[in-house]
Protein backbone atom coordinates (compact mmCIF):
# COMPACT_ATOMS: atom_id res chain seq x y z
CA UNK A 1 0.00 0.00 0.00
CA UNK A 2 1.25 3.58 -0.60
CA UNK A 3 1.39 5.93 2.17
CA UNK A 4 0.49 9.40 1.12
CA UNK A 5 3.46 10.50 3.08
CA UNK A 6 5.83 7.63 3.22
CA UNK A 7 5.39 6.11 0.07
CA UNK A 8 4.86 2.53 -0.83
CA UNK A 9 4.90 0.07 2.57
CA UNK A 10 4.14 -3.16 3.61
CA UNK A 11 0.66 -4.02 4.10
CA UNK A 12 1.49 -4.73 7.76
CA UNK A 13 2.51 -1.20 8.64
CA UNK A 14 -1.27 -0.34 7.83
CA UNK A 15 -4.63 -0.38 9.96
CA UNK A 16 -8.16 -0.23 8.76
CA UNK A 17 -10.16 2.85 10.15
CA UNK A 18 -13.64 2.09 8.11
CA UNK A 19 -15.46 3.73 5.43
CA UNK A 20 -15.51 7.29 4.99
CA UNK A 21 -18.73 8.48 5.97
CA UNK A 22 -20.59 11.50 6.54
CA UNK A 23 -21.32 12.91 10.08
CA UNK A 24 -24.79 13.85 10.40
CA UNK A 25 -25.23 16.99 13.06
CA UNK A 26 -25.93 15.25 16.14
CA UNK A 27 -27.69 18.62 17.45
CA UNK A 28 -30.42 18.36 14.42
CA UNK A 29 -30.54 14.89 13.49
CA UNK A 30 -33.12 12.64 14.60
CA UNK A 31 -32.48 9.45 17.05
CA UNK A 32 -33.23 7.08 13.95
CA UNK A 33 -30.31 8.86 11.46
CA UNK A 34 -27.91 9.07 14.56
CA UNK A 35 -29.04 5.14 14.93
CA UNK A 36 -28.17 4.74 11.55
CA UNK A 37 -25.13 6.41 11.32
CA UNK A 38 -23.90 5.00 14.57
CA UNK A 39 -24.30 1.44 13.51
CA UNK A 40 -25.37 0.75 9.86
CA UNK A 41 -23.14 0.18 6.83
CA UNK A 42 -22.99 0.01 3.70
CA UNK A 43 -21.43 -3.84 3.51
CA UNK A 44 -22.13 -4.14 -0.39
CA UNK A 45 -19.17 -4.59 -2.39
CA UNK A 46 -17.50 -2.43 -4.35
CA UNK A 47 -15.09 0.68 -5.05
CA UNK A 48 -15.37 2.29 -1.39
CA UNK A 49 -13.35 5.29 0.43
CA UNK A 50 -11.81 4.24 3.31
CA UNK A 51 -9.66 5.68 6.56
CA UNK A 52 -6.36 3.76 6.77
CA UNK A 53 -3.59 4.30 8.94
CA UNK A 54 0.06 4.43 8.52
CA UNK A 55 0.90 3.33 12.16
CA UNK A 56 4.86 3.08 12.01
CA UNK A 57 3.79 7.11 11.33
CA UNK A 58 0.80 7.91 12.73
CA UNK A 59 -0.79 9.14 8.94
CA UNK A 60 -4.37 8.87 8.30
CA UNK A 61 -5.26 8.89 4.72
CA UNK A 62 -8.01 8.00 2.45
CA UNK A 63 -7.77 4.72 0.31
CA UNK A 64 -9.72 4.06 -2.48
CA UNK A 65 -10.41 0.37 -2.76
CA UNK A 66 -12.72 -2.67 -4.33
CA UNK A 67 -13.45 -4.36 -1.26
CA UNK A 68 -14.78 -7.86 -3.81
CA UNK A 69 -11.02 -8.45 -5.32
CA UNK A 70 -9.28 -6.21 -2.88
CA UNK A 71 -7.57 -4.03 -5.32
CA UNK A 72 -6.37 -0.35 -4.18
CA UNK A 73 -7.55 2.54 -6.77
CA UNK A 74 -5.09 4.97 -5.10
CA UNK A 75 -4.77 7.00 -1.97
CA UNK A 76 -4.42 10.12 -0.46
CA UNK A 77 -4.78 12.97 2.36
CA UNK A 78 -7.45 13.48 3.16
CA UNK A 79 -9.53 17.30 2.46
CA UNK A 80 -12.60 18.70 3.92
CA UNK A 81 -13.78 18.34 0.44
CA UNK A 82 -14.19 14.99 0.33
CA UNK A 83 -17.36 14.98 2.28
CA UNK B 1 -29.23 -38.50 -1.69
CA UNK B 2 -31.25 -35.79 -2.87
CA UNK B 3 -34.00 -35.34 -5.37
CA UNK B 4 -32.82 -33.29 -8.23
CA UNK B 5 -35.52 -30.97 -9.85
CA UNK B 6 -35.44 -30.20 -13.16
CA UNK B 7 -37.04 -26.77 -13.27
CA UNK B 8 -38.25 -24.54 -10.64
CA UNK B 9 -42.49 -24.74 -9.80
CA UNK B 10 -43.99 -21.04 -10.48
CA UNK B 11 -44.93 -20.24 -6.59
CA UNK B 12 -44.04 -22.05 -3.58
CA UNK B 13 -45.48 -21.30 -0.26
CA UNK B 14 -42.09 -20.14 0.94
CA UNK B 15 -38.88 -19.56 -0.54
CA UNK B 16 -35.39 -20.13 2.05
CA UNK B 17 -32.16 -17.99 -0.10
CA UNK B 18 -29.47 -20.03 0.96
CA UNK B 19 -28.59 -24.18 0.97
CA UNK B 20 -26.15 -23.77 3.90
CA UNK B 21 -26.68 -25.51 7.15
CA UNK B 22 -28.67 -22.49 8.66
CA UNK B 23 -31.66 -22.61 5.60
CA UNK B 24 -31.74 -26.57 5.10
CA UNK B 25 -32.34 -26.78 8.93
CA UNK B 26 -35.11 -24.10 8.62
CA UNK B 27 -36.39 -25.91 5.73
CA UNK B 28 -36.49 -29.35 7.49
CA UNK B 29 -38.26 -27.77 10.94
CA UNK B 30 -40.79 -26.33 8.50
CA UNK B 31 -41.37 -29.64 7.02
CA UNK B 32 -41.22 -31.63 9.88
CA UNK B 33 -42.81 -29.19 13.04
CA UNK B 34 -44.62 -26.86 11.08
CA UNK B 35 -45.90 -29.09 8.07
CA UNK B 36 -44.94 -26.33 5.22
CA UNK B 37 -43.35 -28.62 2.34
CA UNK B 38 -44.27 -26.63 -0.32
CA UNK B 39 -40.48 -24.56 -0.01
CA UNK B 40 -37.84 -24.21 -2.05
CA UNK B 41 -34.25 -24.06 -1.19
CA UNK B 42 -32.35 -22.12 -3.60
CA UNK B 43 -28.74 -22.46 -2.79
CA UNK B 44 -25.96 -20.52 -5.96
CA UNK B 45 -23.57 -22.85 -5.55
CA UNK B 46 -23.54 -26.03 -3.82
CA UNK B 47 -25.29 -27.36 -0.77
CA UNK B 48 -23.16 -26.78 2.49
CA UNK B 49 -20.45 -24.98 0.10
CA UNK B 50 -20.51 -21.78 2.28
CA UNK B 51 -19.48 -20.98 5.95
CA UNK B 52 -21.12 -24.87 6.91
CA UNK B 53 -17.83 -25.77 5.28
CA UNK B 54 -15.35 -23.46 6.25
CA UNK B 55 -16.22 -23.46 9.83
CA UNK B 56 -13.93 -24.91 12.25
CA UNK B 57 -16.82 -27.09 13.83
CA UNK B 58 -17.07 -26.13 17.48
CA UNK B 59 -20.25 -26.21 19.38
CA UNK B 60 -20.56 -25.16 22.93
CA UNK B 61 -23.14 -23.25 24.98
CA UNK B 62 -20.52 -21.57 27.26
CA UNK B 63 -22.05 -17.63 26.17
CA UNK B 64 -21.99 -14.45 28.29
CA UNK B 65 -25.42 -12.47 27.84
CA UNK B 66 -28.36 -14.70 29.27
CA UNK B 67 -30.02 -14.55 25.81
CA UNK B 68 -26.96 -15.88 24.10
CA UNK B 69 -26.61 -18.97 26.75
CA UNK B 70 -30.23 -19.86 26.47
CA UNK B 71 -30.61 -20.05 22.74
CA UNK B 72 -27.05 -22.19 21.94
CA UNK B 73 -27.76 -24.62 25.38
CA UNK B 74 -31.08 -25.23 23.53
CA UNK B 75 -28.62 -25.74 20.29
CA UNK B 76 -26.37 -28.24 22.34
CA UNK B 77 -29.76 -30.17 22.90
CA UNK B 78 -30.32 -30.47 19.88
CA UNK B 79 -26.68 -31.59 18.52
CA UNK B 80 -27.16 -34.60 20.72
CA UNK B 81 -30.34 -36.01 19.02
CA UNK B 82 -29.05 -35.09 15.72
CA UNK B 83 -27.55 -38.08 14.05
CA UNK B 84 -30.65 -40.08 15.48
CA UNK B 85 -33.30 -38.22 13.70
CA UNK B 86 -31.22 -38.17 10.84
CA UNK B 87 -30.16 -41.73 10.86
CA UNK B 88 -26.88 -40.23 9.74
CA UNK B 89 -23.70 -40.23 11.55
CA UNK B 90 -22.76 -36.92 12.09
CA UNK B 91 -19.68 -37.90 13.96
CA UNK B 92 -20.74 -35.55 17.10
CA UNK B 93 -18.59 -35.83 19.88
CA UNK B 94 -18.19 -34.72 23.13
CA UNK B 95 -14.69 -33.23 23.81
CA UNK B 96 -14.99 -30.92 26.64
CA UNK B 97 -13.39 -27.49 26.08
CA UNK B 98 -11.42 -25.26 27.58
CA UNK B 99 -11.14 -20.99 27.31
CA UNK B 100 -7.64 -20.28 28.32
CA UNK B 101 -7.33 -17.20 30.80
CA UNK B 102 -3.67 -15.37 30.61
CA UNK B 103 -4.59 -12.53 32.54
CA UNK B 104 -6.30 -12.03 35.86
CA UNK B 105 -8.89 -9.74 33.71
CA UNK B 106 -9.67 -12.52 31.28
CA UNK B 107 -9.51 -15.24 34.78
CA UNK B 108 -12.66 -12.52 35.67
CA UNK B 109 -14.48 -12.80 32.65
CA UNK B 110 -14.11 -16.41 32.72
CA UNK B 111 -15.92 -16.80 36.12
CA UNK B 112 -18.14 -14.27 34.93
CA UNK B 113 -19.44 -16.43 32.14
CA UNK B 114 -18.84 -19.60 34.27
CA UNK B 115 -22.13 -18.01 36.67
CA UNK B 116 -24.28 -17.20 33.73
CA UNK B 117 -23.89 -20.21 32.63
CA UNK B 118 -24.19 -22.41 36.01
CA UNK B 119 -27.05 -19.60 36.39
CA UNK B 120 -28.93 -21.18 33.45
CA UNK B 121 -27.76 -24.91 33.71
CA UNK B 122 -25.12 -25.01 31.68
CA UNK B 123 -22.62 -27.13 32.78
CA UNK B 124 -19.08 -24.89 32.96
CA UNK B 125 -16.44 -23.74 35.76
CA UNK B 126 -13.79 -21.76 36.06
CA UNK B 127 -10.63 -23.72 37.03
CA UNK B 128 -6.86 -22.70 38.21
CA UNK B 129 -3.59 -22.88 36.60
CA UNK B 130 -3.80 -26.27 38.37
CA UNK B 131 -6.57 -28.31 36.69
CA UNK B 132 -5.37 -26.91 33.28
CA UNK B 133 -1.71 -28.49 33.82
CA UNK B 134 -3.41 -31.70 35.31
CA UNK B 135 -5.58 -32.38 32.36
CA UNK B 136 -3.54 -30.68 29.65
CA UNK B 137 -0.12 -31.91 30.35
CA UNK B 138 1.06 -31.51 26.66
CA UNK B 139 0.51 -28.33 26.33
CA UNK B 140 3.54 -25.94 27.66
CA UNK B 141 1.47 -23.90 30.19
CA UNK B 142 3.92 -21.15 30.20
CA UNK B 143 3.62 -20.35 26.78
CA UNK B 144 7.42 -20.05 26.27
CA UNK B 145 7.03 -18.02 28.73
CA UNK B 146 5.10 -15.41 27.07
CA UNK B 147 1.84 -15.55 28.37
CA UNK B 148 1.42 -17.62 31.37
CA UNK B 149 -1.85 -19.48 32.08
CA UNK B 150 -3.72 -18.46 35.02
CA UNK B 151 -6.80 -20.20 34.63
CA UNK B 152 -9.43 -21.21 32.19
CA UNK B 153 -13.16 -21.53 31.81
CA UNK B 154 -14.18 -25.32 31.63
CA UNK B 155 -16.96 -25.83 29.57
CA UNK B 156 -17.80 -30.00 29.59
CA UNK B 157 -20.52 -30.25 27.03
CA UNK B 158 -18.12 -28.39 24.43
CA UNK B 159 -18.31 -30.92 21.32
CA UNK B 160 -17.19 -31.25 17.19
CA UNK B 161 -19.33 -32.66 14.60
CA UNK B 162 -18.70 -33.55 11.19
CA UNK B 163 -19.99 -29.80 8.93
CA UNK B 164 -20.74 -31.37 5.71
CA UNK B 165 -23.07 -34.22 7.58
CA UNK B 166 -25.15 -31.69 9.01
CA UNK B 167 -25.74 -30.22 5.82
CA UNK B 168 -26.60 -33.29 4.49
CA UNK B 169 -28.52 -34.77 7.15
CA UNK B 170 -30.78 -31.75 7.13
CA UNK B 171 -30.82 -31.22 3.34
CA UNK B 172 -32.09 -34.91 3.07
CA UNK B 173 -34.48 -34.90 5.84
CA UNK B 174 -36.32 -31.62 4.47
CA UNK B 175 -36.34 -33.62 0.48
CA UNK B 176 -37.60 -36.17 1.89
CA UNK B 177 -40.39 -34.60 3.42
CA UNK B 178 -41.54 -32.95 -0.16
CA UNK B 179 -39.06 -29.86 0.06
CA UNK B 180 -37.42 -28.57 -3.37
CA UNK B 181 -33.61 -27.90 -3.11
CA UNK B 182 -32.21 -26.22 -5.83
CA UNK B 183 -28.60 -26.32 -6.29
CA UNK B 184 -26.84 -23.26 -8.99
CA UNK B 185 -29.65 -21.19 -8.93
CA UNK B 186 -29.04 -17.73 -8.21
CA UNK B 187 -31.01 -14.64 -6.96
CA UNK B 188 -30.82 -11.89 -8.84
CA UNK B 189 -34.35 -9.99 -7.23
CA UNK B 190 -36.82 -9.89 -4.99
CA UNK B 191 -39.85 -8.20 -5.79
CA UNK B 192 -41.85 -6.56 -3.32
CA UNK B 193 -45.26 -4.49 -3.50
CA UNK B 194 -46.30 -1.69 -1.09
CA UNK B 195 -50.37 -0.95 -0.61
CA UNK B 196 -49.84 1.58 1.55
CA UNK B 197 -49.49 -0.48 4.45
CA UNK B 198 -44.90 -1.14 3.76
CA UNK B 199 -43.46 -3.19 1.44
CA UNK B 200 -44.21 -7.13 1.27
CA UNK B 201 -43.01 -9.83 -0.49
CA UNK B 202 -44.18 -11.16 -3.76
CA UNK B 203 -42.09 -13.30 -5.39
CA UNK B 204 -38.21 -13.82 -6.18
CA UNK B 205 -36.25 -13.54 -9.30
CA UNK B 206 -33.58 -16.40 -10.27
CA UNK B 207 -31.57 -17.03 -13.03
CA UNK B 208 -33.49 -20.28 -13.68
CA UNK B 209 -37.25 -18.14 -13.63
CA UNK B 210 -39.37 -16.29 -11.39
CA UNK B 211 -41.24 -17.43 -8.70
CA UNK B 212 -44.37 -16.25 -6.84
CA UNK B 213 -43.88 -16.31 -3.11
CA UNK B 214 -45.21 -14.55 0.24
CA UNK B 215 -42.71 -15.70 2.33
CA UNK B 216 -38.58 -15.60 1.84
CA UNK B 217 -35.95 -16.46 4.21
CA UNK B 218 -32.44 -15.58 3.85
CA UNK B 219 -29.82 -17.46 5.57
CA UNK B 220 -26.37 -16.35 3.39
CA UNK B 221 -24.39 -15.67 5.92
CA UNK B 222 -21.22 -13.66 4.10
CA UNK B 223 -24.05 -12.41 1.05
CA UNK B 224 -26.47 -10.86 3.53
CA UNK B 225 -25.86 -7.08 2.43
CA UNK B 226 -26.70 -7.63 -1.03
CA UNK B 227 -29.36 -9.50 -0.78
CA UNK B 228 -30.77 -6.55 1.99
CA UNK B 229 -29.95 -4.39 -1.13
CA UNK B 230 -32.43 -5.77 -3.00
CA UNK B 231 -35.22 -5.31 -0.53
CA UNK B 232 -34.04 -1.69 0.45
CA UNK B 233 -32.61 -2.14 4.10
CA UNK B 234 -29.50 -1.20 5.46
CA UNK B 235 -28.05 -3.00 8.53
CA UNK B 236 -25.01 -2.95 10.93
CA UNK B 237 -23.72 -6.06 9.09
CA UNK B 238 -19.87 -5.83 8.05
CA UNK B 239 -18.13 -8.40 6.43
CA UNK B 240 -14.64 -9.28 7.11
CA UNK B 241 -12.51 -13.18 6.00
CA UNK B 242 -12.47 -15.41 8.82
CA UNK B 243 -9.52 -17.97 7.69
CA UNK B 244 -8.29 -21.57 8.88
CA UNK B 245 -6.44 -24.16 8.65
CA UNK B 246 -5.71 -28.17 9.44
CA UNK B 247 -2.49 -30.01 9.94
CA UNK B 248 -1.72 -33.28 8.16
CA UNK B 249 -3.18 -35.91 10.43
CA UNK B 250 -1.32 -37.26 13.46
CA UNK B 251 -2.31 -40.08 16.13
CA UNK B 252 -5.48 -39.25 18.77
CA UNK B 253 -3.56 -36.70 21.01
CA UNK B 254 -5.69 -33.58 21.92
CA UNK B 255 -9.32 -34.90 23.17
CA UNK B 256 -10.61 -31.56 24.22
CA UNK B 257 -10.71 -28.43 22.45
CA UNK B 258 -8.56 -25.82 23.05
CA UNK B 259 -9.48 -21.79 22.77
CA UNK B 260 -7.07 -19.20 24.18
CA UNK B 261 -8.05 -15.46 23.19
CA UNK B 262 -5.13 -13.91 23.98
CA UNK B 263 -3.06 -15.78 21.57
CA UNK B 264 -5.42 -16.19 19.26
CA UNK B 265 -5.64 -19.56 18.96
CA UNK B 266 -8.60 -22.30 18.90
CA UNK B 267 -8.03 -26.08 18.15
CA UNK B 268 -9.26 -29.47 17.81
CA UNK B 269 -8.61 -32.28 16.66
CA UNK B 270 -10.93 -34.36 14.13
CA UNK B 271 -11.77 -37.77 13.90
CA UNK B 272 -9.09 -38.04 10.80
CA UNK B 273 -6.46 -36.77 13.08
CA UNK B 274 -6.19 -33.26 11.41
CA UNK B 275 -5.59 -29.86 13.53
CA UNK B 276 -8.60 -28.04 12.82
CA UNK B 277 -6.89 -24.50 13.39
CA UNK B 278 -8.26 -21.11 13.62
CA UNK B 279 -7.22 -17.41 14.95
CA UNK B 280 -9.25 -14.09 14.52
CA UNK B 281 -10.87 -12.32 11.62
CA UNK B 282 -9.12 -10.52 8.99
CA UNK B 283 -8.37 -6.77 10.30
CA UNK B 284 -10.42 -5.39 7.16
CA UNK B 285 -13.36 -5.81 4.63
CA UNK B 286 -13.20 -8.08 1.95
CA UNK B 287 -15.96 -9.96 -0.07
CA UNK B 288 -13.56 -13.09 -1.23
CA UNK B 289 -12.15 -16.23 0.54
CA UNK B 290 -8.47 -15.91 -0.56
CA UNK B 291 -5.70 -17.02 1.89
CA UNK B 292 -3.41 -15.23 3.32
CA UNK B 293 0.65 -16.20 4.38
CA UNK B 294 0.23 -13.89 7.56
CA UNK B 295 -2.94 -15.62 8.95
CA UNK B 296 -0.68 -19.01 8.75
CA UNK B 297 2.52 -17.83 10.04
CA UNK B 298 0.64 -15.87 12.98
CA UNK B 299 -1.45 -18.91 14.18
CA UNK B 300 1.70 -21.71 13.56
CA UNK B 301 3.74 -18.81 15.78
CA UNK B 302 1.17 -19.26 18.68
CA UNK B 303 0.35 -22.67 17.80
CA UNK B 304 4.07 -23.44 19.01
CA UNK B 305 3.31 -21.27 21.98
CA UNK B 306 1.13 -23.77 22.96
CA UNK B 307 2.11 -26.70 21.86
CA UNK B 308 6.17 -26.64 20.99
CA UNK B 309 6.45 -30.01 19.47
CA UNK B 310 4.28 -29.51 17.19
CA UNK B 311 6.89 -27.75 15.28
CA UNK B 312 7.64 -30.47 12.77
CA UNK B 313 4.07 -30.85 11.42
CA UNK B 314 2.93 -29.84 8.42
CA UNK B 315 -0.04 -27.88 7.37
CA UNK B 316 -2.29 -29.56 4.46
CA UNK B 317 -4.74 -26.74 4.33
CA UNK B 318 -5.78 -23.62 4.73
CA UNK B 319 -9.19 -21.72 3.69
CA UNK B 320 -11.49 -18.63 4.43
CA UNK B 321 -15.47 -17.94 5.11
CA UNK B 322 -16.94 -14.43 4.59
CA UNK B 323 -18.06 -13.93 8.14
CA UNK B 324 -20.89 -11.19 8.71
CA UNK B 325 -20.26 -9.77 12.35
CA UNK B 326 -22.55 -7.57 13.59
CA UNK B 327 -21.31 -4.98 16.06
CA UNK B 328 -22.55 -6.61 19.22
CA UNK B 329 -21.05 -10.09 17.99
CA UNK B 330 -25.03 -11.77 18.41
CA UNK B 331 -26.79 -12.92 15.62
CA UNK B 332 -29.81 -11.12 13.52
CA UNK B 333 -32.53 -12.90 13.33
CA UNK B 334 -36.45 -13.18 12.89
CA UNK B 335 -38.58 -10.56 11.11
CA UNK B 336 -37.44 -7.35 9.45
CA UNK B 337 -39.82 -3.89 8.33
CA UNK B 338 -40.55 -6.06 4.99
CA UNK B 339 -43.72 -7.91 5.49
CA UNK B 340 -42.73 -11.55 4.51
CA UNK B 341 -38.96 -11.10 4.57
CA UNK B 342 -37.46 -13.23 7.25
CA UNK B 343 -33.63 -12.73 7.96
CA UNK B 344 -31.36 -15.73 9.65
CA UNK B 345 -28.25 -13.24 9.52
CA UNK B 346 -25.32 -11.71 11.69
CA UNK B 347 -23.41 -15.32 12.15
CA UNK B 348 -19.93 -14.05 12.23
CA UNK B 349 -18.07 -16.23 13.58
CA UNK B 350 -20.47 -18.05 15.63
CA UNK B 351 -23.10 -19.98 13.18
CA UNK B 352 -22.40 -23.65 13.36
CA UNK B 353 -23.24 -24.30 16.87
CA UNK B 354 -26.81 -22.41 16.30
CA UNK B 355 -27.37 -24.41 12.85
CA UNK B 356 -30.36 -26.15 14.82
CA UNK B 357 -31.54 -23.70 17.19
CA UNK B 358 -31.65 -21.25 14.31
CA UNK B 359 -33.51 -23.72 11.99
CA UNK B 360 -36.08 -24.49 14.85
CA UNK B 361 -36.54 -20.67 15.72
CA UNK B 362 -36.75 -19.12 12.44
CA UNK B 363 -39.10 -22.18 11.13
CA UNK B 364 -41.42 -21.41 14.05
CA UNK B 365 -41.33 -17.24 13.01
CA UNK B 366 -41.94 -17.93 9.30
CA UNK B 367 -44.88 -20.19 10.31
CA UNK B 368 -46.59 -18.16 12.74
CA UNK B 369 -45.04 -14.51 11.24
CA UNK B 370 -44.06 -14.15 15.03
CA UNK B 371 -40.75 -14.38 16.26
CA UNK B 372 -39.44 -17.62 18.67
CA UNK B 373 -38.92 -16.18 22.27
CA UNK B 374 -35.67 -17.40 22.13
CA UNK B 375 -34.80 -14.57 19.49
CA UNK B 376 -36.73 -12.21 20.75
CA UNK B 377 -33.10 -10.79 21.74
CA UNK B 378 -32.23 -10.84 18.43
CA UNK B 379 -34.23 -8.83 16.30
CA UNK B 380 -33.44 -6.65 13.11
CA UNK B 381 -34.60 -3.42 14.96
CA UNK B 382 -32.49 -3.59 17.91
CA UNK B 383 -29.99 -1.18 16.80
CA UNK B 384 -33.11 1.61 16.15
CA UNK B 385 -34.16 1.36 19.62
CA UNK B 386 -30.09 1.10 20.99
CA UNK B 387 -30.52 -2.22 22.94
CA UNK B 388 -27.98 -4.02 22.02
CA UNK B 389 -27.18 -7.51 23.15
CA UNK B 390 -23.54 -7.53 23.86
CA UNK B 391 -22.49 -11.15 23.45
CA UNK B 392 -18.83 -11.31 24.76
CA UNK B 393 -18.85 -15.13 24.37
CA UNK B 394 -18.15 -15.15 20.81
CA UNK B 395 -15.15 -16.75 19.26
CA UNK B 396 -12.21 -14.82 17.04
CA UNK B 397 -13.26 -11.62 18.60
CA UNK B 398 -11.02 -9.24 20.59
CA UNK B 399 -12.35 -8.01 23.97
Amino acid sequence: MVCPINGPRALSEFAYGGELRPLPDPETTSDADWADYVFNRNSVPGIKREWWCHTASGVWFICERDTATDSIKRTYLYTPAEK
Amino acid sequence: MFTRHERLKSSYEAVIIGGGGHGLAAAYYLARDHHMCDVAVLEQGYLGGGNTARNTTIIRSNYLTPEGVQFYDESVRLWRDLAQDFDLNLFYSTRGHYTLAHTDSAMRTMRWRAEVNKHFGVDSEAVDADAVRTALPMMDITCAGHAPVVGALYHAPGAIARHDAVAWGYGRGADRRGVEIHQNTQVVAIELEDRGSGPVVTGVLTNRGRIATRKVLCAVAGYTPRLLAMVGLRSPIYIHPLQAMVSEPLKPWLDPIIVSGSLHVYVSQSARGELVMGASLDPYELHATRSTLDFAESLAAHMLELFPFLSEVKVNRQWAGMADMTPDFAPIMGKTPVGGFYLDAGWGTWGFKATPVSGKTMSYTLANDRPHPLIEGFAFDRFARYALTGEKGAASVGH
